[in-house]
């Protein structure tokens, strides 16, 4: 086996403050202070009130797995960036204060699979609207695919995205650039000038490279820019024209069907590739219990491979779709799997394979929900329901716990896309998200932010909630 | 007219039937083959009824069937299909709904290419559904035709052993017929090559076969289904069988197969047939085919169907 370069094992290597001063020259943090005071800090790269200290060391230390700050105290934020994280903080003159009493004060969190759908499908979401969704559901960052119409597959689509919002984003967006273009799996995008205009990684996601020879390039290609080839999985000639989890209920219902091993083929031919060719792989929407498998015995080759996992798979299988009459509101690709496949990315979740959690937030306009099971398109909205989701079903149930969480959350998709924030290290940007632990709420899709409302979870009543977002310094 | 005790809204599918519903609506259907032998067989039950016939997916036999079924009892039978009206399977559910609705049927006779369409519908609209085919899901009326043709030769459906053989995965005939045999005490063998197989068949509540002498063993009743070549989705007709000729020879109802079966039983075929791919033209027009009678009472078992909806004592 080849051996592959030690640099591109683990996060992207990309200095923190450097990060930062980017994120300021794009967005030009507001100059003033928030203190936010008397929460619950907890923050898994830092292990105690620290004195001023760099995120790198701060992000180092972490990774040794020491133990993670968690008490009440103060975060103050100067001028977009942290400036000291401890108790009966001074707020400076003029200071907002935000009071966290009884809230759980955590970095910002990260959600680095959504669709945008700006530009091109502007009535299923837009960037403003999609980042106020990102917002209410505790999000200070969201990365969005390149399935835009036109495909982001060049530097202008890219400039587009980021100046819009920089314009009217209540989060953070980091784009992904397309690794074909027009996602047609055919020519290499611009990975280059995409990266200069903001893409932080490359994906055709809504659709696999299918060509492998394309994808062996593309993992090539990427290391020039130490770009992160992010897969949607899913061999299309074995998935064919089905529409659910091949399995007891697709048999039952007579519904075309997509196999698990459809994903399991592409998730073991990319890894070939990755052990050919170096560079980082990111497998998208981890659905099936075997792909776990492979990216495991991957890491254990000490492949630089990561994978997500969303909500759904977690939380529902093929049964679901089966007790909802075919709601086309449950249908989403790749589909929900077999309760023994969901067994097995839970258990991947908890044992380290699974990198991070990400939503997946595919908004349809309610019309294009109205066909049929088959006809409908697939996809669900998830960033305004996947914090409770996780802390309901997750944390509450002791399962993981917070620091687990921000890490999943937050830590870690900072690192695997090379973002600034995971972190309230003191230099971190000023990213925070409040929890509120105690709250109930139920799920309302009708009063969701995102222009869409096609979510299952709709009715659901769960324990936990995001409680505001602050993104930079101001308080969303 | 006897009198059924099946009273519901819609026929979606036998698996929202109880076996005493299934038997109410053979017993009721036993009373209009009577009908048909009549020299005037014409009966004014649903006179004054509006009753379309939507129909998402071309089926000649099935939609006939319907048609005149509907017109032996007095109603306004009206045809939709894809081709002739503005209706198509990218509209949205709710528009379907309320064009349908607007033309105030009593009742809707729909088949859909998709699964669990005609299910979706009832929840929004008014008239009573039948399901007369959702994609491969189910095809309740065809079951209780079956149904009806076996009882009549075999006296009851308890006990009996029934092998169903062809394209499993794709057939919505397969699923509404092991439903209903299950519920009525009949032990059903499904059999056909691998390919088309659904992978867990197990979960379809029957004996699953892959030769088809395994399957005819013993059984009272052999049901062949018609080889689709062009329903056979996007992984190509010829991924799940490289020729007919080889269907034939693999799985086609030849005499000398049939007689592993009892002596007495009978052969059962939704048509159309394919002669010479999955079943012979001796066995088709043999004494033991019930083929051309199951097209009989499809009529009187759709006629019972649309009385227990909608008829008025
Ligand atoms: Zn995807």
């Amino acid at each position: 086996m080849k051996e592959q370069d030690p640099v591109e094992r683990g996060p992207v290597q990309r200095d923190p403050v450097e990060l930062v001063r980017a994120a300021k020259a794009i967005d030009g943090f507001p100059s003033g202070s928030v203190l936010v005071r008397g929460g619950r800090v907890v923050d898994p790269t830092q292990s105690q009130l620290a004195p001023l200290q760099a995120q790198a060391a701060a992000q180092a230390q972490a990774s040794e797995g020491a133990a993670t700050l968690d008490a009440v105290c103060d975060v103050l934020i100067v001028d977009g960036v942290v400036e000291a994280v401890g108790t009966d903080l001074e707020a400076p003159e003029g200071a907002e204060i935000l009071d966290a009493t009884g809230k759980v004060v955590i970095p910002g969190l990260i959600d680095i699979h959504v669709h945008l759908r700006e530009p091109g499908q502007e009535w299923k979401e837009t960037v403003a609207s999609g980042t106020r969704a990102a917002a209410a559901g505790g999000f200070t960052a969201v990365a969005c695919m390149a399935n835009t119409q036109p495909t982001n597959d060049c530097r202008s689509v890219t400039e587009h995205i980021v100046e819009e919002a920089r314009r009217a984003a209540c989060a953070r967006v980091y784009p992904l650039g397309a690794i074909s273009k027009g996602l047609a799996g055919r020519e290499l995008a611009e990975f280059g000038d995409m990266a200069k205009a903001g893409a932080v990684a490359v994906s055709d996601d809504g659709k696999p490279v299918e060509n492998a020879e394309l994808m062996r390039r593309a993992f090539d290609y990427a290391r020039h820019f130490d770009l992160p080839v992010v897969q949607h999985a899913q061999d299309m000639e074995v998935s064919g024209d089905g529409v659910m989890h091949e399995g007891e209920f697709s048999a039952r219902l007579g519904v075309p069907s997509i196999p698990a091993i459809a994903e399991d083929l592409m998730v073991a031919r990319d890894l070939l590739l990755l052990e050919e060719t170096g560079g980082r792989y990111h497998v998208q929407h981890l659905s099936s219990g075997r792909s776990v498998e492979l990216i495991k015995q991957a890491k254990e080759r000490g492949l630089a491979v990561s994978c997500e996992v969303s909500p759904h798979h977690l939380l529902l299988t093929d049964e679901d779709v089966w007790k909802a009459g075919l709601d086309p509101n449950i249908k989403m690709n790749p589909p929900l799997r077999s309760a023994a496949d969901r067994d097995a990315l839970v258990a991947g979740l908890l044992d380290g394979t699974i990198d991070c959690i990400a939503s997946d937030h595919a908004p349809h306009h309610p019309d294009e929900k109205q066909l049929d099971f088959s006809a409908a398109p697939f996809g669900i909205v998830g960033l305004e329901t996947m914090v409770s989701l996780i802390l309901d079903r997750f944390v509450r149930s002791g399962h993981i716990d917070l620091a687990r969480f921000v890490e999943l959350l937050s830590t870690v998709p900072a690192q695997l896309m090379g973002l600034p924030g995971g972190s309230l290290a003191p230099g971190s940007i000023g990213d925070v998200t409040l929890l509120d632990l105690e709250c109930k709420i139920t799920v309302d899709a009708g009063s969701f932010e995102s222009l869409s409302r096609n979510t299952p979870f709709d009715g659901w009543t769960l324990a936990g909630a995001p409680a505001g977002t602050v993104v930079s310094g101001r308080i969303i | 007219m006897a009198e059924g005790h099946w009273s519901a809204k819609h026929l979606l599918g036998i698996a929202e039937l109880e076996a005493n519903d299934i038997t109410s609506i053979l017993d009721t259907a036993e009373s209009f083959r009577e009908v048909a032998s009549r020299p005037i067989k014409k009966v004014p039950t649903l006179r004054g009824k509006t009753v379309l016939n939507v129909f998402f997916e071309s089926s000649t036999r099935t939609r006939s069937s319907f048609e005149i079924a509907e017109k032996r009892m007095s109603a306004d039978a009206i045809n939709f299909s894809t081709s002739t009206s503005s209706l198509s399977k990218g509209e949205s559910m709710l528009d379907t709904a309320r064009n349908l609705e607007a033309m105030a049927p009593d009742v809707l006779v729909i088949r859909h290419p998709h699964p669990r369409v005609p299910h979706q519908l009832a929840g929004l609209i008014d008239s009573s559904i039948v399901n007369a085919g959702d994609g491969a899901h189910e095809h309740p009326t065809q079951a209780l035709l079956d149904a009806f043709t076996i009882r009549r030769h075999k006296g009851t459906l308890e006990g009996l052993r029934v092998a169903i053989v062809g394209d499993i995965e794709h057939s919505r005939v397969v699923r509404s017929n092991v439903l209903l045999l299950r519920k009525m005490g009949a032990s059903v063998v499904v059999a056909g090559p691998r390919t088309m197989m659904p992978r867990h068949a197990e979960a379809l509540g029957a004996e699953v076969a892959y030769r088809v002498e395994d399957a005819l063993e013993g059984a009272d009743v052999v049901m062949m289904l018609r080889i689709q070549l062009e329903r056979q989705g996007n992984s190509g007709s010829q991924l799940l069988l490289p020729s007919t000729d080889e269907y034939f020879h693999l799985f086609g109802l030849s005499a000398e197969r049939l007689a592993l079966a009892k002596d007495d039983a009978i052969v059962l075929h939704p048509g159309p047939m394919n002669r010479g791919v999955e079943i012979t033209s001796e066995v088709a027009d043999g004494a033991r085919s019930v083929i051309l009678e199951q097209v009989a009472n499809g009529l009187a078992v759709r006629m019972a169907v649309l009385y227990l909806l909608a008829g008025v004592a």
